[in-house]
């Protein structure tokens, strides 16, 4: 896998999702997230998911154990740009992300973000 | 792009997987499935393809088309000869992993398939078909 790619706009992190293959790169994965977000003191985490054609189950638990680490360490997470097709085969396959937020695109996340923290960036 | 079917790969750890998905998603092009269709294809073959690298090592993929009854579609048809699944009713249910995973790949890829066939015998191997007919 190669460095995942991580910006951060007003304290909040927008991760690209990499190509992960396997429990290792999803590992650093979710190490190189953690890293930055600490480092940047980061109130939320979009992670943008409009690269990905398909979400398997394995996938989806990538996302999940993502999503879950960056809740830990006191952010919020939202996943951002799923498209509609891997978003119906999602539900088919019976699979949730869990709780996490979800929105259209990093437009939409940062102003869902906005509003919820009742105040203008 | 050359139209390859049938056509059979091996899958034996996970850096199949990503030639699985292409040979698949080429296959279901050629015979003009829509993006929906085309995304279920490619993730049902995903989940089955990893749950051979995980529960049995090796195994292969045949891509094939598949006719009849006027219409058309695609075939997979993923064998292993690994340990096979002593029970089978409880590993097609929702929840059921004896890995790590959330227990959906097979339930999913059924829910997914227009017809989905598996057969398991222990210490010999598992089968599994997935058909996809184009609407
Ligand atoms: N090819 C196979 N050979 C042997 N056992 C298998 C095979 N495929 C599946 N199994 C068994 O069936 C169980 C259920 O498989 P299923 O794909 O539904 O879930 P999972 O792989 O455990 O989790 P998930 O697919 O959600 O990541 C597996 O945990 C495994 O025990
Ligand atoms: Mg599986």
């Amino acid at each position: 896998m190669a460095d995942v790619h991580i910006i951060s706009i007003n304290g909040v992190l927008v991760v690209t999702l990499p190509a992960v293959t396997d429990d290792g790169t999803a590992e650093r994965l979710v190490e190189q997230v953690g890293a930055r977000l600490v480092e940047l003191a980061a109130r939320a985490v979009l992670i943008d998911v409009s690269n990905a054609r398909i979400i398997d189950s394995f996938l989806g638990r990538v996302l999940g154990s993502l999503a879950g680490a960056v809740r830990l360490l006191g952010a919020e997470p939202v996943v951002v740009g799923m498209r509609p097709e891997v978003a119906i085969t999602m539900v088919e396959l019976g699979m949730d992300l869990g709780g996490v937020a979800t929105a259209l695109s990093i437009e939409h996340g940062l102003a869902g973000l906005r509003v919820r923290a009742g105040r203008r960036m | 792009m050359t139209e390859q079917v049938p056509q059979t790969l091996r899958i034996d750890d996970e850096a199949s997987l990503p030639a699985v998905r292409r040979a698949v998603d080429e296959a279901g092009r050629s015979l003009g499935f829509g993006l929906v269709d085309q995304t279920k294809l490619m993730t049902a073959a995903s989940e089955l393809a990893r749950n051979i690298v995980l529960y049995a090592w090796d195994g292969k993929v045949t891509i094939e088309h598949s006719a009849g009854a006027g219409r058309r579609g695609l075939r997979l048809t993923f064998e292993d000869g690994g340990p096979g699944i002593s029970d089978l009713e409880r590993a097609m249910q929702d929840g059921y992993s004896t890995g790590k995973g959330m227990g959906l790949g097979l339930p999913g890829a059924k829910r997914l398939a227009h017809e989905f066939f598996i057969d398991s015998k222990p210490g010999i191997g598992t089968r599994v078909v997935f058909v996809l007919w184009r609407r």
